[in-house]
């Protein structure tokens, strides 16, 4: 009878909590509470959350290889890479590409957007990083919570659960981390500048929009297609308007499914040994560095465009090339009307604000060109 | 004179600040246009009495419809 008792108490998991499990918690419950409180990223930083806690409750086989639960969804989701790709058909549904087409030279600025995650590459590599963690840091400056768990599993599974948490979290603070930057380098004289009206894009050219652009990314960086052919394919559902059904599914049910099936595993992936690591903190510095540079390319370039052009381009729209769609292009429009509340930015900025997620993909697919 | 106030960007009409007859100065917030889920307040362009509104709450706007006329 006491010996069974004992080996029952052996068996319980209260004997096997470590110190860094309890860390473990506090970061889950400070996720959760950031999620349910404050309404952070909710949608992905809450089943991330979860995740995490139940990555460190000790003996479970959860995140056991070949037959956890957790270990499944991960496994056959995020490293058979489905999950992904398939909210990128969800993104793709949801994005309507016009305000890029009414003024395609806002293309630049959401490839000049990139420059944070090119400069911290070698920034991170040069403080100690493998290139392959290195450019799966740096490919948070994009801002792209997918395209960033897309590259990390391939090139450096290891860092996923910091690199996940870190992008979701920087796209959450996006409001706060662009307007000083995007302040300090701008005139208000240059915050005013009024943007001249976009051409009205035809019907066809929407359509063929997702078609043209599939075929160049892929021709040009083939280990891309698995995100951008998806983005492009929900498009064309959008823009076909003959799919209503097959858009709304993507838009909805399946985006919202594959999201629960995204956030659960990343968080597993974190338990104590793997993420308390002074690593964890590098990432996520070198990450805030990532953004905050590439927010200041994106609003140089456009400095730079107004030297050589005409119609001038209000630089603020230069810091929504980070693919935060559209937490960035509303932050643009509320630090526009600050300097004059009769200058509208939100629809300009969305144009390199949808052309900075192709962006980002594509330096996700340089990276995997250069590297594998 | 009339004065058309258009919508300057495209969205769904969230509340309407004023009624037929109203005197309106400018810079005022005559209009709520909803777009990315976000509120973008819309001024008066300049003193006026409104004379006709041709958008109710609810409505979906395009880029440069006529919201609101203002009679100067």
């Amino acid at each position: 009878m006491i010996d069974g008792l004992h080996s029952l108490l052996f068996q319980s998991g209260f004997l096997h909590m470590t110190l860094g499990m309890l860390v473990m918690w506090v970061i889950a419950f400070v996720l959760i509470y950031l999620a349910i409180a404050k309404e952070f990223e909710p949608l992905l930083l809450l089943p991330i959350g979860f995740g995490i806690l139940l990555a460190n409750l000790p003996l479970s086989d959860l995140m056991e290889p070949g037959q956890g639960l957790l270990w499944r969804f991960y496994h056959h989701g995020i490293q058979w890479e489905v999950i992904p790709p398939l909210i990128f058909l969800g993104l793709g549904a949801l994005t309507d590409f016009r305000p890029m087409l009414a003024n395609p030279r806002l293309i630049f600025l959401g490839a000049a957007a990139q420059g944070g995650v090119y400069v911290t590459f070698f920034v991170a590599h040069a403080a100690g990083m493998s290139l392959d963690q290195a450019a799966s840091i740096g490919i948070i400056g994009g801002a792209d919570g997918p395209t960033t768990i897309y590259l990390t599993s391939k090139l450096a599974p290891e860092l996923l659960g910091s690199a996940a948490v870190a992008a979701y979290s920087y796209m959450a603070l996006v409001p706060i981390i662009q307007p000083p930057i995007m302040k300090g380098l701008t005139t208000k004289a240059e915050r005013v500048i009024r943007m001249k009206k976009g051409r009205k894009p035809s019907n066809l050219e929407v359509i063929l929009f997702p078609l043209a652009a599939t075929i160049v990314v892929v021709l040009l960086v083939p280990p891309a297609a698995a995100l951008i052919s998806m983005l492009m394919l929900g498009n064309l559902f959008r823009e076909a308007k003959v799919v209503e059904r097959l858009t709304k599914a993507s838009q909805n049910e399946l985006l919202n499914i594959v999201t629960i099936f995204l956030g659960l595993p990343v968080g597993a992936t974190m338990n104590a040994d793997t993420f308390l690591r002074p690593q964890a903190i590098s990432i996520f510095l070198l990450g805030l560095v990532a953004f905050a540079v590439s927010t200041a390319c994106g609003v140089l370039l456009a400095k730079g465009m107004n030297l050589v052009s005409k119609d001038k381009i209000n630089p603020l729209i230069g810091a929504a090339g980070v693919s935060a769609v559209p937490m960035s292009a509303r932050v643009v429009h509320k630090v526009g009307s600050e300097a004059d509340k009769k200058n509208y930015l939100l629809m300009y900025a969305m144009g390199p604000n949808v052309a900075g997620v192709i962006g980002t993909v594509i330096a996700a697919g340089v990276f995997l060109t250069l590297l594998r | 004179m009339d004065q058309e106030m258009l919508a300057p960007l495209a969205g769904q009409v969230l509340s309407i600040k004023c009624a037929v007859g109203d005197a309106i100065e400018e810079d005022d917030e005559v209009v709520v246009i909803e777009a990315l889920k976000m509120e973008t307040p819309v001024f008066a362009p300049c003193d006026g009495t409104v004379k006709e509104i041709r958008v109710k709450e609810g409505d979906s706007v395009e880029e440069d419809d006529v919201l609101v006329i203002l009679s100067t």
